[in-house]
């Protein structure tokens, strides 16, 4: 009975939820409950959320396990990894020798082009971003014309991202050159205390990349290839921040080959 | 050696369910499973008897943390997943709400919660998982609860609105 009259805690309160309250305490709980309609409705809210969590990975205990996960299989490969490994490391040695010999010749792959495209966006990051009286070719308020206007001269549909949630505007764009001479889509973003982030955007021959970050100094980048087009996301932010950017940017690019066509908003 | 495998296989299914939970994404939860599996073949002579279940899930809890640490360097396969989008869509829509509000907890609140709920283990189990007190477990818990109601409260119209 004395147990009933101390306070209930909020731990007291999960622990009740989760079953694990000791059973003496169950009393002094529920009638806690009763007493306390807003204790009482967060409880109501957490059973509700572990409801809902049960209910949407339900199924995926039911399923089947998939072969690659059965554990005869797994234990097989795991003996036969071991009898492997000391044959593994003298191949190695082969196998490396023999790929440097191959790579000799190949053309220019992602690699390159991912270093070479990223330090042209770096270096008209640094060029624009000062540039207070024409950082842009095209103002952002006319978006639809750079748009069509950069589309056409890259020859890839783009558009630049409204940044606008994250309290960028955009500031407008211009044509830049690329080192093998095509054309590059350059767009400028600005917050209100004046920091400057930019999006390049080139075609690309690679096939698409996961995102790369990559630090240097006074700015850093973003670089990924969606679509056969390359985008380099440059900015003096860190990588926080630098990431929500290039992330709102790419969840705006179509995919390729769904274009809409829209030239509205 | 039987006692292990009946064990091990036996938590196979409720693993696969933790490690979709936590990465939102079926290939690499699967990946997860399988490199807990390994890990556990491999440091089977490591285990003493116990809590077999415990062990393996705190083997994929830290290979996720891994993994999360991996990406924080090298970012991509988060976004890949913020774009299965067509399924936003239908009956499926009050799971993905549930999911986006786990998605917007920490990597530990998450763990915590998904642990307790989901795979309900006891609190000490979870303290043990993550190798910190039982008080540490029971206010990310709270967090996380706070968090995912205050998700589900207010968020969800202002996704909807963004979107």
């Amino acid at each position: 009975m004395k147990d009933n009259d101390l306070p209930v805690t909020e731990e007291e309160l999960h622990a009740f939820v989760d079953g694990e309250l000791p059973p003496d305490r169950h009393e002094a709980v529920e009638a806690w409950l009763a007493a306390h309609p807003e204790d009482a409705a967060r409880v109501g809210a957490w059973r509700a959320q572990s409801q809902a969590i049960r209910s949407r990975y339900r199924d995926i205990a039911a399923q089947p396990v998939p072969d690659r996960l059965k554990f005869e299989r797994l234990r097989r490969a795991e003996m036969s990894r071991k009898v492997m490994a000391a044959a593994a490391l003298i191949a190695v040695f082969l196998l490396g020798g023999a790929l440097g010999w191959i790579a000799r010749g190949t053309p220019p792959n992602a690699q390159d082009e991912f270093a070479t495209l990223t330090a042209q966006a770096l270096e008209a990051y640094k060029l624009y971003v000062v540039e207070v009286r024409h950082p842009v070719e095209v103002p952002g308020s006319e978006a639809d014309h750079l748009s069509q206007w950069l589309s056409k001269r890259v020859g890839h549909p783009l558009r630049a991202p409204n940044l606008e949630p994250l309290g960028l505007k955009l500031v407008g764009g211009r044509l830049l050159p690329t080192k093998s001479g095509a054309a590059a889509a350059f767009f400028m973003y600005e917050n209100t205390s004046g920091d400057r982030y930019t999006i390049y955007c080139a075609r690309s021959k690679t096939p698409n990349t996961a995102m790369h970050y990559n630090a240097a100094e006074k700015a850093s980048t973003v670089y990924w290839v969606d679509g056969n087009v390359a985008y380099v996301v440059s900015g003096a932010a860190e990588r926080k921040r630098l990431w929500q950017v290039a992330r709102a940017a790419y969840e705006q690019i179509e995919p390729a080959g769904s274009q809409k066509n829209s030239s509205g908003s | 050696m039987s006692v292990f495998k009946e064990g091990v296989q036996a938590a196979i299914p409720a693993l696969r369910r933790y490690a979709r939970a936590l990465t939102r994404n079926a290939d690499i939860a699967d990946d997860l499973v399988q490199d807990t599996l390994v890990r556990a073949l491999r440091s089977q002579h490591l285990f003493q008897g116990g809590e077999l279940r415990s062990w393996l899930y705190t083997i994929l809890t830290n290979l996720n943390r891994n993994r999360l640490r991996t990406l924080a360097r090298r970012p991509p396969l988060t976004l890949f997943d913020e774009n299965d989008g067509p399924r936003t869509m239908g009956p499926e829509a009050g799971g993905r709400d549930i999911e986006r509000a786990l998605a917007s907890l920490t990597e530990e609140q998450r763990t915590v919660l998904l642990l307790v709920v989901l795979e309900g283990l006891s609190y000490r189990q979870v303290a043990e998982v993550q190798g910190v007190p039982i008080g540490t477990v029971m206010s990310r818990l709270a967090r996380a609860r706070a968090q995912v109601k205050a998700y589900l409260d207010s968020e969800r119209p202002v996704l909807r609105r963004v979107k």
